[in-house]
């Protein structure tokens, strides 16, 4: 398999398109091209987008892309839907709403499955991340699914999360995990044209009045794009973060939290694919997993024994 | 409906008959099927006995044709007045084709004009528009400005025919377009009678060829609702469609609940602008589907008038004419086969039986080839003769609402109503239509029901004949329409000439004021019938209202 | 991780009927393979890019309107030039049989009308991915 890697580097779309094919498939051969990219990577602005299901996250997106093309920048999108955990197979439909920029070159979209994850952003989308990021990308969007860890984690990877909610939830404040109030840099109340908008507004704001940790104080701001409103104002908010981000030196924090996040996913996902899938140690594991069911052993004795092999 | 003591002894011997004769037949032979449900998964039972309608009283829920609350038909004599319209949808590459088309047909018997527009013209773009690449005339007739409706009609007495027009974004366009040309032949607006589809709603729900956002797209609407009735007032300027609705996948309750829904919507839209619902509810139209299950289908038009007449009522309206419900019915498109074509005969014959048993006003019965492409002249034919046998061999037309009374579709009729109560209070909690349609609920309701039934199809839990079972393997040999491929370009020549001969300054000026009128809340269909009679095309004006009101993308959902 | 197939779904030109592009798309996730759906109104070259993007294994398009011999057409040639034919193309919808060969000659490898078994084309493209 020929390095992709110096295409890739030149912003070649069909070397990125395949080397994400191959990052997503587990594939060996990704591993020499992800290796020689890792230091062209780190100029882009990752933005996370997270949120309720039916919050317009889709539409927000492509009016973000399509106002940062408006000032010369190239945009990554990376729109994650759930992989059926029974299939294994997705339906991913976040393009139908950004169909106007597929015919932009400054444009790179790709859909993913979460691939089955219980929850969590899979190692690959740290790697698509940073293959846009090598190819030249200004702005990186992830899009994730409105349920599960997931977008929770989407803090890891991104330098700036969204979080997107809208009018008429209600009481549903409360109950919104709590995870998903406490990741936000932004919120965003996007569909602000419809009734119930300022009662939102204000309870996001009560809320942020007794529990913001940061001495920052997290903006909430008000899109439509019925109105055409708001987008430029939450394009400010954005830099303003990045700003932030530099000033206070948070930056590097995060991005070193990003790094040490992405490790872990490797370290992982090759542990368990060293223990569960190759051949040498899957009928050792078969075995004891027998044992477990008929009693005659406990899974902790069982896992000492596994980690003893690999550990010697 | 039944005195009370009669019906406690039926239930007695009903219970006596199932003890002593029917379980005993069906021990020594099992009934076919385990359940026995109908398209809209409602279970279908045994037998139907007084007892199932007992609950009913006849004066008032069942009622006499021609009055509230027009359970039984909308008019007195029905078909022994009157019988239905036989209106074949058609239309196919140039204006001259179709023309000749319809001169066919008229000849043949048919008792008014529908008009197919290619998708071109659905969308509201001009034959030589790029996005109209290789889609000029293949699923109707291309009109881009007044001068192809003029060919289109000519030699058609307009005064005398009534035209359905199956057209929706650009609706009051092309309506300006066949008024203009009515009006340049010296007949008068209030002269002239038809139908535009004109209904938005069950694009963003089914057909998908909506132009517009909802707003303007309904504030359009209410436009052409208000010049219907005060200058053309013989003309229905909505046909509320549930055709589309069932085609995309639905069920018939579905069909039934969405489609009514969408009426109401409008109905409220213009109480909403001011207009007096008993001076244009009773231009209101609807659009049904045909499809296989005889007795569903009968009683879901039964239902439909019943419920339709019993909310137009709690809205305030007061007049029999804003009450009663009239409806074209189109036999079911996806229920043809490509397979062994001929049978499609047989298909669409109980589908129009049973349209006109539930009292349909006008009837489109499908050409058997039309699964594989637009209909040839005989087949078409087939399709009209099928309706005149029908009329005049069955004796159906003898007498009105023949099915009344019966204990199945008294009680069939029943269950819709109460189902699609469920629905309409479902759509209710979801904030009302549009609310619902921008949440994807129709469109979810209609995938799901549609990925059931190809699943029962491929698992063969439903029959389909000559798909699954009873094939043949065979060369599909019956001879196929074919268009005349230079009408494209003809099409083209006479756009150019068009946009060289007019008035272009008319032109812009007209279409400046209808632009700015746009942006305002002004009636626009005088100011877009200026623009067509200065030959604007179609695309110019559609690009006008385009930038003004917006283009409408729609959601993902499957 | 077992590689999976990945589908493009689209619908070319302005027929905006997507029932069956709709259940096509379900069922071929319920196989097991990510499909991108990309719905109405696509150009060909909004098709190609997205078929680059996604770096599909498979594209469907689906067509009732009588415009398949262009819209199809168009979509074929443009793969050709951009030299993708590692791609599977099939297409579904209203064509009649007569003008299946010249589709074929084209480049696209199935054509599943009216009574198709969705079975059939899940068969089909596990049976002839080329990846």
């Amino acid at each position: 398999m020929s390095d992709l890697s110096s295409s890739v580097l030149k912003g070649d779309v069909r070397s990125i398109a395949r080397l994400i094919t191959l990052v997503e498939n587990d594939s060996s051969d990704a591993i020499e091209s992800m290796k020689k990219i890792h230091k062209h990577t780190g100029r882009a602005h990752v933005i996370g987008v997270t949120g309720v299901m039916g919050s317009g996250k889709s539409s927000l997106i492509f009016e973000l892309a399509y106002s940062y093309r408006k000032q010369g920048k190239k945009v990554g999108v990376i729109a994650i839907d759930p992989t059926s955990p029974f299939t294994g197979g997705a339906l991913l439909g976040d393009r139908v709403r950004m169909m106007d920029l597929s015919a932009d070159d400054g444009v790179f979209i790709r859909s993913m499955g979460t691939h089955g994850m219980l929850g969590g952003l899979t190692s690959a989308v740290y790697d698509v991340v940073e293959i846009l990021d090598a190819a030249g990308m200004d702005i990186i969007l992830v899009e994730t699914v409105g349920v599960g860890q997931a977008e929770v984690d989407i803090v890891k990877i991104a330098d700036t999360t969204l979080v997107v909610l809208v009018p008429g939830l209600g009481d549903f404040i409360q109950t919104i995990k709590a995870g998903l109030m406490e990741i936000a840099d932004i919120f965003v109340v996007n569909k602000a044209d419809r009734s119930g908008v300022e009662q939102i507004v204000a309870e996001i704001e009560s809320m942020l009045d007794i529990s913001c940790k940061t001495d920052r104080r997290i903006p909430v701001v008000k899109t439509s794009a019925k109105e055409s409103k708001g987008i430029l104002d939450l394009l400010d908010e954005i830099e303003n973060h990045m700003i932030y981000l530099r000033k206070s030196k948070v930056f590097e924090t995060k991005r070193r939290k990003r790094y040490e996040a992405e490790l872990t996913e490797i370290i992982r996902k090759r542990l368990m694919g060293f223990i569960f899938d190759e051949s040498k140690l899957k009928k050792k594991v078969e075995f004891l997993i027998d044992q477990i069911s008929r009693k005659e052993l406990d899974p902790y004795t069982a896992a000492d024994e596994i980690l003893g092999k690999i550990l010697k | 409906m039944f005195e009370k003591e009669k019906i406690k002894k039926i239930k007695e011997k009903r219970v006596s008959w199932e003890k002593n004769c029917y379980l005993k037949a069906i021990k020594e032979n099992p009934e076919r099927k385990q359940k026995y449900k109908n398209l809209s998964e409602i279970e279908i039972k045994n037998l139907f006995t007084p007892e199932d309608i007992a609950h009913l009283d006849y004066p008032k829920d069942i009622g006499f044709p021609g009055e509230y609350p027009f359970l039984r038909g909308v008019h007195s004599t029905m078909y022994r007045g009157k019988l239905w319209t036989m209106r074949q949808f058609a239309g196919f590459g140039s204006a001259e084709e179709t023309n000749q088309r319809y001169r066919y047909l008229l000849e043949h018997g048919e008792t008014g004009l529908s008009v197919a527009f290619d998708y071109p013209t659905l969308y509201g773009y001009d034959t030589d528009h790029p996005l109209a690449r290789g889609e000029f005339g293949k699923c109707g007739v291309a009109i881009s400005s007044l001068k192809d409706m003029e060919i289109l009609f000519s030699g058609i007495p307009v005064d005398k025919i009534t035209t359905s027009m199956t057209i929706n974004g650009p609706a009051a366009i092309v309506w300006a377009m066949y008024i203009a040309n009515a009006e340049n032949r010296g007949i008068k607006k209030d002269m002239i009678g038809g139908t535009i589809q004109n209904d938005i709603l069950k694009e963003y729900i089914a057909q998908k060829s909506f132009i517009f956002p909802p707003e303007p797209s309904m504030r359009l609407i209410v436009d052409t609702f208000e010049y219907g009735f005060k200058q053309v007032p013989r003309w229905n300027t909505i046909s509320i469609s549930g055709y589309h609705i069932r085609e995309a996948g639905s069920t018939a309750v579905q069909e039934l609940a969405f489609t009514l829904g969408d009426g109401l919507e409008y109905v409220k839209a213009a109480m909403k602008r001011g207009l007096e619902i008993d001076k244009f509810a009773s231009r209101l139209s609807f659009f049904f589907n045909a499809h296989n299950d005889f007795f569903e289908e009968i009683a879901k038009y039964r239902a439909a008038r019943r419920i339709w007449a019993r909310e137009l009522k709690k809205l305030g309206a007061k007049k029999s004419r804003s009450l009663l419900m009239r409806f074209h019915t189109q036999t079911a498109g996806c229920s043809l086969t490509a397979q062994q074509p001929e049978i499609n005969i047989v298909r669409v014959t109980m589908q129009a039986l049973a349209a006109v048993l539930g009292g349909t006003q006008s009837l489109h019965t499908n050409s058997m080839d039309e699964a594989l492409a637009l209909p040839s002249e005989k087949a078409v034919r087939i399709a009209l003769r099928t309706q005149q046998i029908i009329a005049e061999e069955s004796g159906v037309t003898d007498t009105v609402d023949p099915l009344g009374g019966s204990y199945y579709v008294e009680w069939l009729t029943d269950k819709m109503e109460e189902e699609t109560y469920k629905y309409f209070d479902k759509v209710e909690r979801l904030g009302g239509v549009i609310p619902a349609i921008e949440k994807g609920f129709f469109q979810r309701e209609i995938a799901e029901s549609a990925y059931r039934f190809q699943k029962e199809i491929d698992e063969n839990e439903r029959t389909f004949v000559g798909v699954n079972r009873y094939q043949l393997d065979e060369d599909i040999s019956i001879p196929l329409l074919k268009m005349d491929e230079k009408g494209e370009q003809r099409q083209i020549n006479r756009l150019n000439n068009l946009r060289r001969k007019r008035n272009q300054s008319k032109v812009d000026t007209n279409l400046q004021k209808l632009r700015k009128a746009a942006e305002g809340d002004r009636n626009l269909m005088p100011l877009i019938l200026d623009c067509i009679h200065s030959y604007a095309t179609l695309g110019e004006t559609c690009d006008v209202l385009r930038e003004v009101f917006g283009e409408y993308k729609e959601p993902a959902i499957y | 991780m077992e590689r999976k197939i990945r589908v493009l779904i689209a619908k070319p030109g302005l027929d905006g009927h997507d029932r069956g592009a709709k259940i096509v798309a379900r069922a071929l996730r319920d196989a097991g393979m990510e499909v991108v759906y990309t719905g109405l109104h696509q150009t060909a070259e909004q098709v190609v890019k997205t078929a680059i993007q996604e770096d599909v294994d498979v594209i469907g398009l689906s067509l009732l309107s009588g415009a398949h011999m262009t819209l199809f057409v168009d979509v074929a040639n443009l793969l050709k030039e951009k030299k993708m034919d590692d791609v599977l193309f099939i297409g579904g919808g209203i064509i009649p049989e007569e003008d299946v060969p010249v589709l074929k000659k084209a480049g696209i490898a199935g054509v599943f009308g009216p009574g198709t078994p969705v079975e059939d084309i899940v068969t089909f493209v596990k049976k002839n991915v080329k990846r």
